[in-house]
């Protein structure tokens, strides 16, 4: 009979090769269900996977939406690392865009370069907010985060709906839910002319290396991988857990938060209760596609920016809703965590003991 | 007093789905598993149910075909948890995207249609009584089995062996496996219920609650039948009282105006969700009311010895 038998260390190979199967399971998957949906398998997989990758225009949206998954998952992922399952990377997200957004929204008419550098501060501090309550209920009161960091995406969300009502309404719009647009000094700088792709992209790269070093080469980056893989160990080894929930919260709701104020004055440009489109939720996805590794989490980011710009023009090629993204989604997810069992476990075939048998 | 009658009909149309999916997911966390794909199953539920009843015109048909359909998606995440033992979290997520998008494509040809009127209990001369009338001899079927279904699953886990069985699953799935009961079955049974559940509370909204199909109908309804087991603290008595609560505030939004009450309608939205992380906390904090309520096992995958 075919048994699995745990591996004593996680295979190598296994953990490269495995997101890149996922992702060729998926494509082949995808051609199966347009085909049963009637629609033309391979045009809808070239238009999802291959042609943004041809144009310079869809190249650089490429870069717009991995922003915001690159810098929450790398958040996520250095959390999932230590156990601390912070799953309201979309809360946090839209109370940092909303905390950046004010800003933007009191210094309305002024000028100055240390606008964009405030919102950013600001928004990095309230999606640090946001995730300080999961991290006190837990280290207080013993309060799953799971639990806790979801329920408060709702709230983030509603907030936002109920402020872009009321009190950050645009006074001279027409009573629509919205701000005011941003001004030129609180937008983020296009990178490349007559595009969308900004700085933030830029930031989310820096990020990804700082991440790096410091899971290499500090001594909390070691607590934090030894808290997930040994949490006894960790324990006599004398680390702190609560000084490691306490420092995976924040810099994962910092992150967010940070993605959030990039969101509003980068491609949106103002607050709309429509601002959070679930990349706190997709970064998800993309820290267990990059491995829970810094680098990794960019090339996840990526691949599941692919998917939004994809799924983008198909809607509009070839008339497929808009929720073919995220079919595709978690269909991903579904053949990644699949795969895990051949990263942490060898299938082995082993002869059937005389008991069993003898038992049926 | 029509007024409150109204009100009182309301709030059982709002909770009656979140008591399908909140029973359902209670008994799947009481055997030790956390399936954050309820929104996923009901909305696959929801277009199942809408779908199959539209085509075939029977009632019956469709509400099992949704049943049968969060089902199925509940044996997808049991798969992948159970017996490749994926992480639940990450599990759960990618089935609610999954079945987000599904239903959404499933859903395309059917958007804007309606249905018919789903029918309500009738009984001469005791459902034309005032008030109690139409309370309690005039509701939908459903509404009648989803109390049904509490009480059967407050009574399953109290006085049966296998009731008994799932909640030892739930507290030590390694003692319970050292006594010889197959804990993966037992939790494929336990999730395959769940899914049930999940799909039929879709298929209400669908079906019975506004008969028509719209993408994302369940706006969330999933999340908060999540609360709602924690909120009741893993007991299905509260549970039901729970989702009457919650829904008593989805439909003191829709009035609160009438009473002249200003107070913005996301506030009063956002209630559940805060409601929820106070009881956890409530619960949290002591160390023998967590051992008293939360299955100690949850979330934790299980590995057979060899």
């Amino acid at each position: 009979m075919l048994r699995i038998v745990p591996r004593r260390e996680p295979s190598r190979t296994m953990q490269i090769l495995t997101p890149i199967l996922a992702v060729v399971l998926t494509i082949l998957a995808g051609l199966v269900l347009f085909a049963l949906l009637g629609k033309d398998p391979f045009r809808a997989i070239y238009i999802i996977f291959f042609q943004p990758l041809t144009s310079t225009y869809a190249l650089a949206e490429l870069t717009v939406k991995a922003t915001p998954l690159v810098l929450i998952g790398i958040g996520l992922a250095m959390g999932f690392r230590a156990g601390v399952w912070n799953i309201g990377g979309e809360g946090q997200f839209v109370m940092g865009a909303l905390a950046g957004g004010s800003v933007a929204l009191a210094l309305h008419g002024s000028d100055g370069f240390w606008i964009l550098p405030m919102m950013c501060v600001a928004g990095a501090l309230g999606g640090m907010v946001w995730a300080a309550i999961p991290a006190f209920l837990r280290t207080r009161f013993n309060a799953n985060e799971i639990l806790t960091s979801l329920m408060l995406v709702y709230v983030a969300i509603l907030l936002l709906s109920v402020l872009v009502h009321g009190p950050l309404r645009d006074p001279e719009g027409q009573n629509f839910p919205e701000s005011r647009l941003f001004g030129d000094m609180m937008t983020l700088p296009v990178l490349i002319e007559s595009t969308r792709a900004h700085v933030g992209f830029v930031v989310a790269l820096i990020a990804i290396v700082v991440a790096w070093l410091f899971l290499q080469r500090h001594i909390l980056g070691f607590q934090i991988k030894v808290q997930g893989q040994a949490s006894q160990a960790a324990r006599f080894a004398g680390y702190s857990e609560k000084r490691i929930i306490w420092l995976c919260l924040l810099t994962s709701g910092g992150l967010a938060g940070l993605a959030g104020t990039f969101e509003a004055a980068g491609p949106v440009g103002q607050l709309v209760p429509g601002l959070p489109v679930g990349y706190g939720f997709t970064a998800i996805i993309v820290a267990f596609l990059g491995r829970l590794h810094p680098f990794g989490v960019l090339l996840g980011g990526l691949v599941m920016a692919l998917t939004y710009i994809g799924g983008e023009a198909a809607q509009i090629a070839m008339s497929l809703p808009s929720a073919t993204t995220r079919v595709f989604q978690g269909m991903l997810l579904f053949f990644l965590l699949a795969m895990d069992l051949l990263v942490n476990e060898r299938i082995r075939w082993v002869p059937r003991p005389k008991s069993e048998r003898a038992m049926g | 007093m029509d007024l409150v009658v109204n009100i009182l009909l309301g709030i059982i149309v709002a909770a009656t789905p979140l008591v399908f999916a909140a029973i359902g997911e209670l008994v799947v966390e009481k055997s030790g598993v956390l399936n954050l794909g309820v929104e996923g199953m009901m909305i696959v539920g929801a277009i199942a149910g809408f779908s199959v009843t539209l085509e075939s015109g029977n009632y019956l048909i469709g509400i099992v075909s949704a049943i049968l359909a969060g089902a199925l998606m509940a044996l997808l995440f049991g798969f992948l948890t159970q017996t490749l033992l994926a992480n639940q979290v990450a599990t759960g997520l990618a089935l609610t995207m999954f079945g987000l998008g599904l239903a959404a494509l499933w859903g395309q040809s059917y958007s804007g249609k309606t249905a018919d009127k789903f029918p309500k209990l009738d009984i001469p001369l005791l459902s034309d009584l005032p008030v109690v009338g139409k309370l309690v001899f005039g509701q939908d079927y459903l509404v009648y089995l989803s109390v049904a279904l509490v009480l059967a699953v407050s009574w399953f886990f109290r006085k049966t062996r296998g009731g008994l069985i799932i909640r030892a699953i739930g507290e030590n799935h390694e003692a319970a496996h050292a006594i010889g009961y197959p804990v993966v079955f037992y939790r494929y049974l336990a999730l395959l219920f769940g899914g049930g559940c999940a799909g039929l509370g879709g298929a209400y909204l669908s079906v019975v609650q506004t008969p028509f199909w719209a993408e994302d109908m369940t706006a969330g309804r999933g999340w908060i039948a999540l609360a709602l087991v924690v909120f009741a603290a893993w007991r299905p008595g509260r549970a039901l009282l729970g989702a009457y609560l919650f829904g008593g505030i989805t439909i003191l939004q829709l009035h609160s105006q009438g009473f002249g009450v200003k107070i913005e309608a996301q506030y009063l939205s956002m209630l559940p969700y805060l409601a929820t992380i106070m009881v956890l906390v409530m619960i949290s904090s002591d160390r023998m009311k967590v051992k008293l309520n939360a299955p100690a096992c949850l979330a934790q995958s299980f590995r057979a010895a060899t």
